[in-house]
C-alpha cells in the first residue's frame, strides 16, 4: 500500500511538471511584466497563435533560468522576449538559434535594417528579432512651465537652461524639483550612456575621461544642486511625479507612462536636454529570440511572426505604450498618455542636433559591470564629491579592462575601432 | 548487546547528515570555489575585486555599526520585556502574542512599512506637518541625511528583530527556579541584586543563544536596509545581491557570501567563548 502510494506521488509529480511543457509553447519575457500588461499579452496580443504559456521573469531571474537550462541541457523555454542587453549574454554563450530567414522576411516587410542589425549583437547571424522599441524622455508637470527661463523652448532645452529652470523652481517652491531614477532598480546608467556622455563628449567609451567629460561632470554637479536628493531612492519616476515629490523628471517612457496616462492634461513630455556635442538619445530595443534546443521551435517561430505583424505591433503600442519596430504610422486614437510620449519621441528624433547612441554591443554578460562603471563614477563625483580627474582615471582603467576582456568594438556614437573599443 | 548495536545512532542521524551534505555542504563548497577561482583556475581575483570596490569599506562599516547599535539595544529591550511579562498573571499570552507580531512579518514587508512611515510623503512627515513642527516635507532617507538614515534603519531593525530575542529570553526566564528568588528575598536581596546575581547568571544559556542568533542575523541584514536605504546605505549582503543580480558577476558575489560566513562564524565563536555556560546546565 505504502509503495503504491509513493509511486502514485512520484508519478503525479512527474506528470505535473511534464504536462505543461508538452502542451504549451513557453514564452518567457522580462518585458511587459506588470499584471495589467501581461494580461494584455495573454488575452489580446497572443490570442490567435495557439496555446502559449506567457511567463514573466525579473531580469536577474531570467538570466539565471536561461543559464541553468543551458547548463542542464534541457530547455523548457521556446521563445524569449527581453531587452537587447539581456539577450546579449545568451548570444555570447552561443545559445540562440539563428533567425536570418525571419529577418529577411521582416526586412522586406518594412523593418529598418539598422534595427535588424542591432539584433545581430555583433555576430554574423541574426540572434534576435526586434520586437518593440522605446526610449527615454523628460516629463514635467504643467505648473513647472511657469518657471522655465525666458527664451527657453521646452522641446529644445540645453543643460544651462535646465539648471536655470531647476534653480527657479527651487527658489519658488523651496524644494528641489528635478528627479532622476538613480535608485537601485532605476535606469540611471542609461542616462549616462545614452544622454549625458553623448551630449557632452560625442562618445561613450572613447571619450570617457576626456576634458569634455570632466566639463560635463562639472555641469552635472551644478544641476544636482537642484535635483531632489531622494533621487537615489527613485526607481520609476512615475511614482514621485504622481506623488508630487518632483515636477520634472527623466526616465524610460514605460516608467513614466502610468503617471502621464492617468492625468495626460497635467503633463508635458519633451526631449532630454542637449549638451555641447548635441542631443544624445538612446533607443531601447526589446527582442524575441529562440534558444537552441527549444522544445517547440515551430510554435516559437509562429509567435515571433505574429508579434511582428503590423496589426499586432500597433495593438502593442496602443495597449502597453511600446512603439513598433516596423516602419508604420501610429493610429490617431492612441491613449492620450501614450500619444504624449510618442510626441516627445518624435520630437527627439526630429530635433536638429539629435545624436543617436546605440545600446552596447558585444559586452556579453558584462553589461551589468559596464553600467557599474558609470554609476560608480556618478556616486564618487556627484554624491561623494571626489575630484573628477582622479575618479575618471580610476574608472577609466576599469572600463578599459572591461573592453579588452570582452573584446567589444566601439558602437555609435563612438567612432569605429579595430579590436576592443579604447578608452582614450 | 549494546555493542552489537553501536551503529544504530549513526544510522539514525544518517538522513539528516546526507540532507545537510547535499543541500548545505555541497553548495558551500561550490560557493567557496566560485569565490576563489577565475575561469576554472584558483585565483584571488574575485576577492581583490571585492576589496577594491568603492562600496566594500562602506558596506563593512555600515554592517558592523548597525550590528553594534542594534544588538545591545535589542537585548536590553528584550530583557526588560521578558522580566515585565514574567510578572503578569492574566493576559500574559495576549501580551506575548502582540509583542511577537513583528516576527510574523517578512523582512521586506517590514522595510516597506517603515518606508511608508518615513518617506517624503509618509506618515511621519504628515504628523510633523500637522503639528506645525516642520514647514515642508523633510527627507529622512536620502544620502544627504546619513545620520537620520542610519537611525531610521536601526529603529526599523530593532522593531523587527527584538521579538525573537525576547522569545528566547522568556523561555530562559521560565526555567529559573522560583526557590532561588524566594531564598534571596528572604535574605533581603533587593530587586536589582536578585536580577543581577540570580536571574542573569541563570539565563546565560538563553542569552548565549539569543546573542548568537541575533548577531548572525544582524550581519545578514538586507531587506529592511534595501527598502529604506537602497543605494545610500550599502551593507554586505546587499552588495552580494548587487554583484549577483545587477552586475551578474557571480564570482564577486560568492566572495561576499564567503566573507559574510566567516564574519558570522567568528561572531559565534566569540560568543561561545565569551559567555561561559556551566556545563551542568547544558542540555
Amino acid at each position: 500500500m505504502k509503495r503504491l502510494m509513493s509511486f502514485g506521488i512520484v508519478a503525479s509529480t512527474v506528470l505535473a511538471f511534464a504536462s505543461p511543457v508538452l502542451a504549451q509553447t513557453v514564452f518567457v519575457s522580462t518585458q511587459l511584466r506588470p499584471i495589467e500588461e501581461a494580461t494584455v499579452v495573454r488575452e489580446e496580443l497572443l490570442q490567435d497563435v495557439g496555446d502559449v504559456d506567457y511567463v514573466v521573469e525579473e531580469p536577474p531571474q531570467f538570466a539565471v533560468r536561461m543559464e541553468a537550462e543551458r547548463q542542464a541541457g534541457t530547455r523548457t523555454v521556446s521563445v524569449v522576449g527581453a531587452l537587447h542587453g539581456e539577450i546579449s549574454p545568451l548570444a555570447d554563450k552561443d545559445s540562440l538559434e539563428p533567425l536570418d530567414e525571419l529577418a529577411r522576411t521582416l526586412a522586406a516587410g518594412g523593418m529598418p535594417q539598422s534595427l535588424l542589425d542591432l539584433g545581430k549583437l555583433g555576430k554574423s547571424t541574426q540572434q534576435y528579432i526586434p520586437w518593440m522599441q522605446a526610449t527615454y524622455v523628460m516629463a514635467a508637470k504643467k505648473e513647472a512651465l511657469q518657471y522655465l527661463p525666458s527664451g527657453a523652448d521646452v522641446n529644445a532645452l540645453n543643460y544651462d537652461q535646465l539648471i536655470e529652470w531647476g534653480k527657479k523652481m527651487q527658489e519658488a517652491t523651496g524644494q528641489p524639483q528635478i528627479g532622476f531614477p538613480a535608485g537601485p532598480k532605476g535606469l540611471m546608467a542609461r542616462y549616462f550612456q545614452g544622454y549625458f556622455y553623448p551630449s557632452f563628449t560625442g562618445g561613450v567609451v572613447r571619450t570617457f575621461q576626456s576634458a569634455d567629460a570632466a566639463a560635463g561632470w562639472e555641469q552635472l554637479k551644478a544641476l544636482w544642486a537642484y535635483v531632489n536628493p531622494n533621487s537615489t531612492n527613485y526607481d520609476f519616476m512615475q511614482e514621485p511625479l504622481a506623488a508630487g515629490e518632483v515636477m520634472v523628471a527623466w526616465d524610460h517612457v514605460a516608467r513614466l507612462k502610468n503617471a502621464i496616462s492617468a492625468a495626460p492634461d497635467d503633463y508635458v513630455v519633451f526631449p532630454a536636454p542637449a549638451g555641447p556635442k548635441g542631443r544624445g538619445y538612446m533607443p531601447v530595443v526589446a527582442g524575441l529570440a529562440i534558444p537552441k534546443g527549444a522544445p517547440d521551435k515551430d510554435g516559437a517561430t509562429k509567435i515571433i511572426e505574429h508579434l511582428t505583424t503590423p496589426e499586432i505591433q500597433l495593438l502593442t503600442a496602443s495597449r502597453v505604450g511600446f512603439f513598433p519596430t516596423l516602419n508604420i504610422k501610429l493610429p490617431e486614437d492612441l491613449d492620450p498618455g501614450v500619444a504624449l510620449l510618442a510626441g516627445a519621441v518624435t520630437a527627439t528624433q526630429a530635433s536638429k542636433d539629435a545624436l543617436i547612441s546605440l545600446l552596447p554591443v558585444g559586452l556579453g554578460d558584462k553589461g551589468g559591470e559596464f553600467n557599474k562603471v558609470y554609476m560608480d563614477s556618478f556616486q564618487r563625483i556627484v554624491l561623494q564629491n571626489e575630484p573628477i580627474g582622479d575618479v575618471l582615471e580610476a574608472q577609466g582603467q576599469t572600463l578599459a579592462k572591461l573592453m579588452t576582456d570582452t573584446k567589444a568594438s566601439c558602437w555609435a556614437p563612438d567612432a569605429q575601432s579595430d579590436g576592443p573599443c579604447p578608452v582614450e | 548487546m549494546t555493542n552489537n548495536r553501536s551503529w544504530i545512532p549513526y544510522l539514525l542521524i544518517l538522513p539528516s547528515v546526507a540532507f545537510l551534505a547535499l543541500l548545505f555542504i555541497v553548495p558551500l563548497l561550490q560557493t567557496i570555489w566560485l569565490a576563489f577561482s577565475d575561469n576554472g583556475v584558483p585565483s584571488p581575483a574575485n576577492a581583490q575585486r571585492m576589496m577594491a570596490d568603492i562600496n566594500f569599506a562602506r558596506s563593512i562599516k555600515n554592517t558592523f555599526l548597525l550590528t553594534l547599535a542594534v544588538v545591545p539595544v535589542q537585548l536590553a529591550i528584550a530583557l526588560v520585556m521578558g522580566t515585565m511579562v514574567a510578572k503578569v498573571g492574566r493576559g500574559r499570552e495576549t501580551i506575548l502574542w502582540v509583542w511577537t507580531i513583528p516576527l510574523g512579518i517578512s523582512d521586506l514587508a517590514a522595510g516597506l512599512v517603515w518606508l511608508s512611515i518615513l518617506q517624503n510623503s509618509g506618515y511621519f512627515n504628515s504628523l510633523l506637518l500637522g503639528l506645525g513642527i516642520i514647514e515642508r516635507q523633510a527627507s529622512w532617507l536620502s544620502y544627504q541625511t546619513p545620520v537620520a538614515l542610519f537611525f531610521a534603519i536601526a529603529v526599523a531593525e530593532i522593531w523587527r528583530g527584538t521579538a525573537i530575542v525576547m522569545v528566547i529570553i522568556v523561555a530562559g526566564l521560565n526555567q529559573v527556579p522560583r526557590e532561588f528568588r524566594e531564598a534571596a528575598e528572604i535574605f533581603g536581596a533587593g530587586a536589582w541584586t536578585r536580577f543581577w546575581r540570580i536571574t542573569l547568571p541563570l539565563i546565560r544559556p538563553a542569552l548565549q543563544s539569543a546573542l548568537i542568533l541575533r548577531t548572525v542575523l544582524a550581519f545578514e541584514v538586507f531587506a529592511v536596509v534595501y527598502a529604506l536605504g537602497g543605494r545610500n546605505f550599502p551593507v554586505l549582503v546587499g552588495e552580494a545581491y548587487n554583484w549577483q543580480n545587477q552586475n551578474q558577476n557571480y564570482g564577486v558575489a560568492a566572495a561576499y557570501a564567503v566573507l559574510i560566513m566567516i564574519i558570522s562564524l567568528a561572531a559565534t565563536m566569540i560568543y561561545l567563548k565569551a559567555i561561559k555556560v556551566d556545563p551542568e546546565r547544558l542540555p
